[in-house]
């Protein structure tokens, strides 16, 4: 296999190396722990308030409002738990959609679990949050309210400052899951009434184990770690010091020219979904056609398996991923698709491309070289659409 | 010219890994798959850990895969082996009859659903790790398989639904090697493998309790019945047809005095029938689903020897066409515990003739 073309950016990215460059000096000369008082040690201590700083002004909030986590994972479990049980008193209510990530999905089943009440708001054919429908759903033992910024399989950007409004008006927390938006979408943590944000660097070319969340001055939440006095001992453990201090930078390039950035990416993903949708029939596009990742694709093609189109995907060097279950995953198929409407059999069938920064037009050409021909041979085996073909079924 | 490309069923045992290791030196494109088979339904702990299909399986084919520098994938086969293999095994119990699992997931899963997924994905050979050698004979025409070079590690027994069409597909490098070989090269090799133990028992049924698994599966309890004699006596009290099999002599919960053995099993009356030593004996039975490898239908009597579980000794026997799709087997000496629902195996000296379902 001699191409290799990566166009599964939403799963990771590689780190940059200006990011890199930045990190290494600490795991070599600069390894002080940031809680020591001697000169190494507070190098460190320093490293890590710039990045807080970097982190701050890239989303307009305090420094002080920064807590960094090992991933947005971490940060989307501290959001939900520790308001959750800082404000039981108040209420046991909680708000969220049913096409989160698993990291906020399966953190409210926990609560679940333990005696708090969910309600998983719908979402339309295009992915969207009903505003109605959460105004419906607010009860006054609602405590919080946690959507996601922008959708991880299909890219719909939901309509966040509406959202942030409405908890504003009820006195409900906000936390939304912005791992996906950092860096694609402009935030400004005061316009769209957000009181918590999760976040994590490698998905805008930052390393891997390193994530933050914000939490707005005020907000009552319980510490996530118990143990030192790091992040202001609400989440012990010495620091991940070049990890932080990559996010740190990763930030600060990803925010620097965001507008210039996603028109790139939209010129690749425009052209790729518009030559997809006319090659290739019995194609339909997942997500909203606008209010979407400048770099997210989302297709399903009927009558195939995603698993075998990714399979061969790779044989000729395209990395892309599956709106269906990890290949190591359960069978069924996406709950992102399936919420948005899709019958089962269809979302078996989906693709998901998200390009970034190192992608070019001729990248867009060879996927538009390989993939139909895989999609018509894996179509040729498909009793269905044999039927189809012949004009003995309708769809 | 490109390589040929190969799908090689992995476990992450000395064998597979092996069978992929030759592939390789034999010059073809090989590409490692994990069948994920079973239900999640099993439960996380049986998943994880147990057996030929689990996770931990996936990280051992993985681990190979990446020494050898092949692709490797996880693939999902879950729907179609709960349907064509555990459904199958529990209706068979049901039915008073023992079934054997192996061989409906050969013939669905493993060299049916995998192969036509290779196929479509433009990958020409299915291969696998058993002990068994595929041949093509230019007189015949026809693609034969042949018992491995070691009788005690053979495993034809459970391929013999095989057709044509599939075997034209199938590549099995193992054939030539002895077990004591396979362990050789997996340590020159340094795959890490070699001294993993040989999985036994059914895959997916955990402990052997295969009554349990059908009990928690089908969420009731087996109904009680009685034991009866061969003339219809009864004896005493069954725990539920699913819990016996022929030639079942331990277990039985009553003390009789003398030995006894299940000889039949009666879904209909839901009685278990018990006879003394020597009831348990058949010298003819009728076997129903027949494939054959060598020839498409059998057309008049032909000598074999034949085996009526993976386990016994092969036995000399002569076949004979019963209508369509059925074989009369007539055995030299009589056969214990002939048992409905396993399969008996034709061979031709070292050829694999064919076989189908006890009735």
């Amino acid at each position: 296999m001699d191409k290799q073309i990566y166009l599964d950016h939403s799963a990771t990215t590689y780190v940059k190396e200006e990011v890199l460059q930045e990190m290494i000096p600490y795991f070599t000369e600069k390894f002080g722990n940031a809680s020591s008082i001697y000169s190494i040690g507070r190098e460190s201590k320093k490293a890590i308030e710039d990045a807080r700083e970097k982190v701050a002004r890239a989303l307009h909030c305090q420094p002080k409002e920064i807590f960094f986590t090992a991933s947005g994972t971490e940060a989307d479990n501290w959001a939900i738990k520790g308001v959750a049980f800082a404000n039981r008193n108040k209420g046991n209510h909680i708000i969220t959609s049913a096409i989160e990530h698993h990291a906020v999905l399966h953190t409210c089943q926990y609560l679940e679990k333990e005696g708090f009440e969910v309600t998983y708001l719908p979402v339309d054919e295009y992915g969207m949050v009903s505003l109605e429908k959460l105004q419906e759903a607010i009860t006054d033992k609602t405590i919080l309210i946690s959507i996601m910024f922008a959708n991880n399989e299909i890219g719909t950007i939901q309509p966040i400052k509406e959202i942030g409004r409405i908890a504003k008006e009820k006195g409900i927390y906000f936390h939304t899951d912005a791992v996906q938006a950092v860096g694609n979408v402009p935030i400004d943590v005061d316009e769209y009434n957000i009181d918590m944000l999760s976040l994590s660097a490698h998905k805008f070319y930052g390393p891997k184990g390193v994530g933050a969340l914000y939490v707005r001055k005020g907000v009552k939440l319980h510490n996530f770690m118990q143990g030192g006095a790091q992040e202001r001992g609400r989440r012990a453990g010495t620091e991940n010091v070049p990890g932080i201090v990559g996010l740190g930078k990763a930030i600060e390039l990803a925010t620097r020219d965001i507008e210039g950035y996603n028109s790139k990416l939209r010129a690749l993903r425009d052209r790729l979904i518009k030559e997809v949708l006319e090659k290739i029939p019995y194609t339909r596009l997942n997500g909203h056609p606008t209010q979407r990742l400048p770099g997210n694709a989302n297709f399903s093609f009927e009558f195939i398996e995603g698993e075998s189109l990714l399979l061969m995907l790779d044989m000729k060097g395209i990395a892309a991923s599956s709106g269906s279950a990890c290949t190591s995953g359960s069978l069924d198929p996406s709950h992102v698709l399936l919420a948005i409407g899709l019958p089962h059999e269809i979302a078996h069938g989906s693709l998901r491309i998200t390009f970034g920064e190192e992608n070019t037009e001729e990248d867009v050409d060879y996927v538009l070289e390989v993939l139909p021909p895989i999609v018509e041979r894996l179509r040729e085996m498909s009793p269905l659409y044999e039927e189809v073909k012949r004009g003995v079924k309708n769809v | 010219m490109a390589k040929e490309k190969v799908i090689i069923g992995m476990s992450g045992g000395v064998d597979s890994s092996v069978a992929a290791a030759l592939l390789l030196e034999q010059g073809y494109d090989v590409i490692g798959v994990t069948m994920k088979i079973w239900p999640d339904s099993l439960g996380e702990d049986k998943i994880r850990e147990g057996g030929c299909c689990s996770l931990s399986a996936v990280d051992d084919a993985r681990r190979v895969a990446h020494r050898l520098g092949i692709p490797y994938y996880v693939m999902n086969f879950q729907e179609i082996f709960e349907k064509k293999v555990i459904d199958y095994f529990i209706e068979e119990y049901q039915r008073g009859r023992t079934p054997n699992p192996c061989i409906a997931c050969n013939k669905y899963v493993k060299f049916d659903a995998l192969l036509k997924k290779a196929v479509a994905m433009d990958v020409q050979y299915v291969a696998t790790g058993h002990y068994a050698r595929v041949i093509y004979d230019d007189n015949l025409g026809r693609f034969l398989i042949k018992k491995s070079a070691t009788a005690s590690k053979d495993q034809t027994y459970a391929l013999y639904n095989l057709t044509q069409e599939q075997l034209k597909h199938i590549l099995m490098p193992l054939g030539d090697y002895t077990k004591e070989e396979t362990r050789e090269i997996a340590r020159k090799l340094g795959l890490g493998v070699a001294s993993k133990p040989d999985s036994q028992e059914i895959c997916f049924v955990e402990d052997n309790d295969y009554a349990g698994f059908i009990e928690k599966r089908t969420g009731r309890k087996a109904e009680k019945g009685f034991f009866v004699d061969v003339d219809g006596n009864i004896l005493g009290e069954h725990k539920g047809i699913i819990h016996y099999t022929v030639g079942q002599r331990k277990g039985l919960g009553i003390a009789f005095g003398k030995p006894m053995y299940v000889v039949a099993v009666d879904a209909q009356k839901n009685q278990v029938v018990l006879g003394e030593e020597g009831q348990q004996y058949r010298s003819t039975l009728i076997a129903s689903n027949i494939n054959f490898i060598p020839f498409d239908r059998l057309e008049r009597e032909m000598e074999v020897t034949a085996k009526i579980r993976y386990s016994a000794k092969e036995a000399e026997a002569v076949i004979s066409p019963e209508g369509e799709d059925r074989v009369l087997v007539r055995f030299k000496t009589p056969q214990r515990a002939v048992t409905p629902g396993q399969a008996v195996v034709f061979y031709d000296g070292d050829v694999l003739v064919g076989g189908g379902t006890i009735e």
